[in-house]
């Protein structure tokens, strides 16, 4: 019984060991830059940037339809793009960041809705905007892959600079030249996460295997490299879980993913040893020292 | 000895208003400094100055053989995000940063410089506290460590007592003390005039332009106080621009 739930659909079917597969990858890349993004305070940058990447997916669709590198490349392009931009605007212009970023957003939404209803069917879109982890083909599998290398990769390199720069940012710019390059480096990894993402879960959905498990992560410990672990594994078993839940009931892939992982941050923000509310209301006698 | 630092008419502002006007002198290695003056008189902007955070706006700043990125610097307020999540023990190595950079290792004799500054501050046993838990006064101690650590010739220290103790200032004093019998060159802003009488063998007063430089003694005498508090504080919007080619020299 235990066995049919969890374990027979992994077994008995290959698209959802490939579904698998892509979750633990995105897992991987995704859930640290997700913690990033949240100490940051760029919870919703990250989200706005997202929903920027739809139109350029979307004009790789209407040149090639569902092509991979088509619609990676398009995403890529209209990513740095936006980031690059909302960046300009919010240094030469009084507008803030986050601002710039909303309208941005807003009109990136519009626009892609609209170039893939141009071409596409209903179907199209929905897949567009929801994703679906469970029709990833092989070569999708390897840029999924090999983006959450490059990922973990560069993140090793720039990590000293990009935690010094988030505490002290003053201090990291009067020892050090790194500050900006590691910052632009963090944006292009939040890029390709972000298109990483798109691929299973859909412009809507694809940040919520970054920021979710980073929330989560905030709840259990102090520690950022902890908090990076925490993030991955909670990451990876909304995924697992989320797959069992879709297959077992009629929700489409990326909603059950992420479903469980609200459901886990639920219970984070009521239980969490570190700030959870119960922790909050019954806190317990106060020490002796 | 040699100078380390030189002023040569430097102007230093913001949008074009000067809150440090024609400043000429120079800072001898191994010196003590005291930067004196009312709120406003340009203390923290000769600050950033010299550690190049601010361009000047007329003027240079020779750092002789210093880099910009060897000389210490403690910024009055440090814009430090304290709910990050990292502990002491992280925070202050990171002042290992220029031996170490980015990938250098971490082993037992870097452990062990870490935990001695910490001991020197006072802070043995918060190693794993997470910043965010520490009072104001670690705090400061904290950053001291964190100086120590960065072992430089020139340390500038941006009103480093305020806020804090007369216990833990006098620590952080002896510190600076230790600091200036090492040879290193010290800068600091202060208002506490009989911390500075009792300690520092020079003093800047200063009040937009240099009011006096030289032997604490001779600088803080009470009608050069007087003058520097009569400084107009607030910018003169319609200002000309100024037209002083060569002002008069001052030097310690």
């Amino acid at each position: 019984m235990v066995y049919d739930a969890l374990i027979a659909p992994f077994a008995e079917f290959e698209f959802m060991r490939r579904a698998l597969a892509g979750v633990i990858a995105l897992s991987l890349g995704g859930a640290p830059i997700g913690v990033f993004l949240m100490l940051r305070r760029m919870s919703l940058v990250g989200d706005a940037m997202a929903h920027a990447i739809l139109p350029g997916a979307a004009i790789g669709f209407l040149l090639s339809g569902l092509n991979l590198f088509a619609m990676t490349f398009g995403g890529l392009i209209a990513g740095f793009t936006v980031a690059i931009l909302a960046g300009v605007v919010a240094r030469v212009t009084e507008l803030k960041e986050d601002a710039s970023l909303a309208a941005f957003y807003l009109v990136s939404l519009a626009l892609g809705v609209a170039i893939v209803s141009i071409k596409g069917t209903n179907i199209d879109l929905l897949h567009v905007l929801f994703g679906n982890v469970l029709a990833l083909d092989d070569q999708t599998l390897l840029v999924i892959a090999f983006n959450a290398t490059v990922t973990l990769i560069v993140l090793a390199v720039i990590w000293r600079p990009l935690v010094i720069e988030c505490v002290d940012p003053l201090f990291l710019r009067s020892v050090s030249r790194a500050g900006a390059p590691a910052h632009l480096a963090f944006m292009a990894l939040v890029v390709i996460n972000l298109v990483n993402c798109f691929h299973a879960l859909g412009t809507l959905l694809a940040v919520g295997l970054m920021i979710l498990p980073a929330g989560i992560a905030r709840f259990w410990t102090r520690d950022i490299s902890a908090m990076m672990l925490v993030a991955v594994l909670s990451a990876m078993v909304s995924g697992y879980a989320g797959l069992v839940l879709s297959y077992l009931t009629k929700i489409p892939s990326g909603p059950a993913i992420i479903l469980i992982a609200a459901v886990i941050y639920l219970v984070s923000l009521l239980f969490g040893t570190v700030g959870g509310i119960m922790r909050k209301l019954f806190p317990g006698r106060h020490l002796e020292a | 000895m040699a100078a380390q630092l030189q002023f040569r008419d430097v102007t230093l502002g913001y949008d074009r208003h000067p809150a440090v006007h024609h400043l000429t002198g120079e800072i001898a290695e191994g010196s003590l400094l005291a930067v004196c003056g009312p709120n406003g008189a340009g203390k923290s902007t000769l600050f950033r100055g010299i550690v190049g955070i601010l361009k000047p706006l007329a003027g240079q700043i020779g750092l002789g053989a210093v880099a910009a990125r060897d000389i210490a610097y403690l910024p009055q307020s440090a814009d430090i995000d304290r709910s990050f999540p990292i502990s002491v023990f992280d925070f202050v190595g990171t002042g290992l940063w220029r031996s170490k950079g980015l990938f250098g290792g971490f082993g037992k004799a870097e452990v062990a410089r870490v935990d001695r500054a910490l001991s020197a501050v006072g802070l043995t046993g918060f190693e794993n506290r997470s910043i965010g838990t520490l009072s104001g006064g670690q705090m400061q101690r904290m950053l001291f460590a964190r100086l120590l650590l960065q072992d430089a010739r020139v340390i500038v220290l941006d009103e480093p007592f305020n806020a804090i103790d007369a216990k833990t200032a006098n620590d952080l004093m002896d510190l600076v003390l230790r600091w200036h019998k090492e040879g290193r060159t010290v800068l600091a802003a202060l208002h506490d005039l009989d911390l500075v009488r009792r300690h520092f063998p020079h003093t800047l007063l200063l009040a937009r332009q240099a009011v006096a430089w030289g032997d604490t003694l001779q600088t803080l005498t009470a009608e050069r106080l007087l003058e520097a508090r009569r400084m107009c504080e607030a910018f003169d919007d319609d200002a000309a621009a100024c037209a002083i080619d060569a002002p008069p020299m001052r030097a310690a």
